[in-house]
């Protein structure tokens, strides 16, 4: 009997006609769904905005005008954050300060990555007296206490190591150390975390069969294994950043991280401590926007490791 | 005599990120008292969420049993509460799994868990509990079950622990034995070793079974009646000589063909069935296996097929006699 | 078929894992003895079947031939190429001729990489072909295992088992490789796709002359695609033979067993046929036990068969055992 439709038809999903959602689409929309995510995006979009935008209104010299008769200004139309305990304006402190408070995390998150994943990543394929070696190193300096290790460090090395510069601004060397010192210092955790998930990947099938077809090690880790776990790192190191930009409040607040007149959100805390009371504004301000910083990025890194969740990813049977 | 227990007309759901998932389309079957009962299919059938919905162990959400009754002794399970379906599942209607690993807890000895299920439904006390564990695991065929019963399961070969599963379910002595695919994971030697057991216990105990595969073979010397399901439909329902003698749904047919066989040689290629298994996201508005069948005509794919007698005792859903090419 | 050319040699072949207990050096307290000494001939162009149960070290045994497992001892063979003390480029070299076919559709591809990427790995690894040339290999590969060329960028996730176990089979295919290990190619896959794949399977090895060696547990499959089959029991060979042979005329207790308890998709044959159903479980391959390590489950085992070790004869022509008692 003839039939009006072709035998290969199929209903719905045939190889070639619209596939299903791609990995890059399953995990936006899973992350949609985190609505504190979403307001972390946006919160943290802000903040960067305010950071490098408003330092089109002012410069970062006119934010060093120190000008004793203005001191402890409550806001004002001129200076809308108010002035802080040598006059200078604390808006034009607080949008420079953002910067390297930001890139502080952001670099210090890239030296995390740098160091974790290798060594995570060499200890967790290669195992044996490798790994013991690695992961014994690991859990040293995972033991020694982070805050001193950095007071002391960055107390040592910060008039040592000379200003440079980049983007048109001045970087004191302080910075620099702070930024080496915190991204040396906390690394373990995705060590550790890149390590475990490669000691599970390399006894999966795929990596067998590349063995089999005979790739070279250094082409198993990076390209087969490590893009598999990118989701972890991708994770940690959102939480790093907002880690290190705490580390560095605290280290600057205490009065041995980055030095003035350098501004950043911690040691402008630093300046306000003795006027807790009687110049609020000295400190509302660079704390508020440390805390908004750090609390956003927590909501998207929640946000990603439940839309990166590889169980969500991979179609098993 | 009505039945131990009827399925009518049983609609199950899932509400996914891709789209609707439509896993079971209206089934209906009856289980009658010491009867066995196989369920036939592939994955993504539908035959395990058919049993689940029975049991009342889909997870709503994301699960949704959109229409359809279960009726064991006279009352609907699905219109049950929480504590009466309680009250059924392990006593009177238990399970088997197909991965016995995860469906023991690791942390609880073996005793502990066997014992579990009898003081809550029996309201024993826990010695008496033990001393009918110890018969149990003697019934099943584990040596020194004293000894075991403090024993945890990863202590257990696989074969044991689904003697153990099947102890654990027959510990109330239940009416219904539902097993979902229990061997699958076994070895073949393992696997004979299971299906003798449950030929035994449930000669002795009168115990209706549904055992539920994706394997010809095995149900081939287990059932009394089969009922083969293809994208959440059943295509054929049958008692088990005339499906292998007589099969008259094109699934059935390509798949008895289509498998290999360890008394018989065959010398060319083996039957396959064209194209891919379905894709439960859609819902076509004709037959699902007309993608794939050799011998669709036009009305195949404008309308579901029903079920419908082809013979005595013989059910299937289809538009087509197989034997002349015909329409039914 | 007496002048068949062989073209791997496994000589006594061993593979034990060990157990090791220690924080910072391991030291070995004991071995999981996977393979315990066999030895066997596969010849070109045939399609060897090697069964067993789990724990049997039938997969260790194909990974061991392939060199993903250094052997603790033995030698492996390949046209007259001894793999085991060869160099390790000598070695990646001799990787283009035999390939692997793995169990797992799911596992066995890099799900971050494209088919197009994934079939192409050999032939960047041994560096054949370049360029469009490349490009043009890759679409015949998928082209010999009926995928449309369209799918080249598209990832695993997007198809199903069974189309993904034949991108698994392109990509071996792609140095053009004379020998392929298929571990338990098709045990995960629907019944009804896994004629699809043996069909397949059958084809290239009649258009490109491959030869097979066919890990499998299910026998009736086994039946159906093998030449000659071998059964192994805990890490050694207990019967080998050609395959008519092996079915209707088994001789070791082991393999009546197992062919015994496969059942059969016929009910009438199924329940009248008398079964061995052996008790208990396989022991452990860490500790395997004296003599005959089938004696413990074995119908007919015997003083002799606690004690020593069977040796493998060849009771008929072109038939092993490993049993004192056959």
């Amino acid at each position: 009997m003839k039939t009006t439709i072709p035998k290969t038809k199929q209903y719905g999903v045939e190889d070639i006609e619209s596939p299903p959602l791609s990995i890059s689409q399953l995990v936006w929309l899973r992350f949609r769904r985190h609505k504190m995510a979403l307001v972390g995006v946006v919160l943290l979009i802000l903040l960067i905005l305010f950071s490098t935008v408003g330092a089109l209104f002012r410069t970062e010299a006119y934010g060093n005008i120190t000008d004793t008769s203005i001191r402890l200004q409550a806001p004002s139309p001129e200076h809308p954050f108010g002035t802080d305990t040598v006059g200078r304006d604390l808006l034009t402190r607080t949008i420079y300060g953002g910067q390297i408070s930001l890139m502080i995390g952001l670099t210090a998150v890239i030296i995390q990555i740098v160091v974790g994943v290798l060594i995570g990543a060499i200890a967790g394929y290669y195992g044996g007296w490798i790994d013991s070696l690695l992961m014994r190193f690991t859990e040293a300096v995972f033991n020694v206490p982070t805050l001193p290790l950095l007071l002391v460090l960055s107390k040592m090395l910060s008039d040592k190591i000379p200003t440079i510069e980049l983007f048109g601004r001045e970087f004191s060397g302080s910075v620099i150390v702070i930024t080496g010192v915190i991204g040396l210092t906390s690394w373990m955790g995705l060590a550790r975390l890149v390590r475990a998930n490669f000691l599970s990947l390399k006894e999966q099938e795929f990596v067998t069969a590349a063995r089999s077809i005979g790739a070279k090690n250094s082409s198993i880790i990076f390209s087969h294994i490590l893009p598999n776990t990118i989701a972890p790192i991708i994770v940690s190191s959102t939480l790093g950043v907002a880690g290190a930009i705490i580390n560095e409040a605290y280290v600057s607040f205490l009065g041995v991280g980055v030095m003035p007149p350098t501004a950043t959100w911690g040691n402008m805390l630093n300046g306000a401590y003795k006027y807790i009371e009687t110049a609020p504004w000295t400190w509302i301000f660079p704390g508020t926007l440390i805390v908004l910083t750090v609390l956003s990025i927590n909501f998207v890194g929640d946000g990603l490791r439940d839309a990166l969740d590889p169980r969500a990813l991979v179609e098993t049977e | 005599m009505s039945a131990l227990l009827q399925i009518k007309d049983l609609q199950v759901q899932f509400q996914t990120i891709e789209g609707t998932v439509h896993a079971v389309n209206g089934i209906s079957y009856d289980l009658d008292k010491g009867q066995t009962l196989g369920i036939v299919g592939e994955s993504g059938c539908g035959k395990s969420v058919s049993v689940l919905s029975v049991m009342g162990l889909i997870p709503e959400p994301p699960g949704e049993i959109t229409k359809g009754e279960v009726i064991y002794r006279g009352k609907d399970l699905l219109k049950m509460d929480k504590k009466e379906i309680r009250k059924i599942r392990g006593k009177e209607i238990a399970m088997v799994f197909q991965d016995p690993m995860t469906s023991l807890n690791p942390v609880l000895t073996i005793g502990r868990q066997l014992s579990e299920a009898q003081i809550l439904h029996l309201k024993i006390s826990k010695e008496e509990a033990t001393s009918r564990s110890i018969e149990l695991l003697n019934i099943v065929g584990i040596p020194k079950p004293e000894e075991r019963l403090g024993e945890y399961p990863h202590q257990f070969s696989g074969g044991m622990r689904q003697r153990v599963m099947i102890a654990m379910a027959l510990s109330c002595q239940p009416s219904i034995l539902i097993a979902d695919e229990p061997t699958t994971a076994l070895d073949v030697t393992i696997q004979a070793q299971i299906v003798e057991l449950t030929k035994k216990l449930r000669d002795q105990m009168d115990m209706a079974v549904i055992w539920i595969t994706h394997d010809l073979a095995v149900i081939a010397e287990l059932a009394d009646r089969i009922i083969v399901m293809y994208a959440g439909f059943i295509v054929e329902e049958t008692d088990i000589f005339q499906l292998f003698e007589n099969p008259l749904h094109p699934y059935t047919l390509s798949l008895l063909k289509s498998i290999p066989r360890v008394d018989k040689r065959i010398d060319e290629r083996l039957a396959t069935i064209s194209g891919y298994p379905p894709n439960n996201l859609i819902m076509p508005p004709g037959c699902s296996f007309a993608p794939r069948c050799s011998h669709h005509i036009d009305r195949c794919w404008v309308e579901v097929p029903k079920l419908k007698n082809v013979g005595s005792n013989h059910q299937i859903a289809c538009w087509v006699d197989v034997t002349t090419g015909k329409e039914l | 078929m007496n002048d068949r050319q062989v073209l791997v040699q496994v000589k006594e072949l061993k593979k034990y894992f060990p157990i090791t207990q220690g924080i910072l050096f391991q030291r070995e307290v004991g071995a999981v003895k996977a393979v315990d000494e066999i030895s066997f001939d596969i010849y070109k162009g045939e399609t060897l079947g090697l069964v067993g149960e789990s724990g049997c070290g039938k997969t260790t045994t194909g990974r061991t031939i392939l060199q993903l497992y250094r052997p603790t001892s033995g030698n492996i063979l390949f046209d007259n190429v001894e793999l085991v003390t060869a160099s390790s480029k000598k070695l990646r070299n001799m990787r283009k001729r035999m390939q692997m076919i793995f169990q797992d559709p799911y596992a066995s591809l890099n799900s971050r990489w494209t088919v197009s990427r994934i079939v192409s790995e050999p032939l960047r690894v041994h560096n054949l072909h370049s360029g469009e040339d490349r490009t043009k290999r890759v679409e015949e590969l998928l082209d010999m295992v009926s995928i449309s060329a369209q799918c080249l960028n598209r990832y695993p996730h997007e198809f199903s088992g069974g189309q993904r176990q034949r991108i698994g089979i392109a990509r071996a295919l792609a140095s053009e490789p004379e020998f392929i290990v298929c571990d338990e190619p098709i045990s995960a896959l629907d019944v009804s796709i896994q004629a699809q794949v043996v069909n397949l399977l059958e084809e290239l090895q009649d258009h490109l002359g491959l030869t097979y060696l066919f890990i499998a547990h299910d026998l009736s499959m086994v039946r159906h695609i093998c030449n000659r089959v071998a059964v192994m029991y805990l890490g050694v060979l207990v019967e080998l033979t050609d395959r008519d042979e092996l079915f209707s005329n088994p001789l070791h207790p082991y393999t009546k067993a197992l062919l015994s308890a496969v059942p059969i998709p016929d009910p009438k044959i199924t329940r009248s046929r008398k079964r061995v159903v052996l008790e208990g479980d396989p022991p452990s391959p860490a500790n395997p036990p004296a003599g005959c390590r089938f004696h413990p489950r074995c119908p007919i085992a015997t003083e002799q068969c606690k004690r020593e070790v069977p040796e493998w004869r060849e009771l008929k022509p072109r038939h092993w055992v490993a049993c004192w008692k056959a």
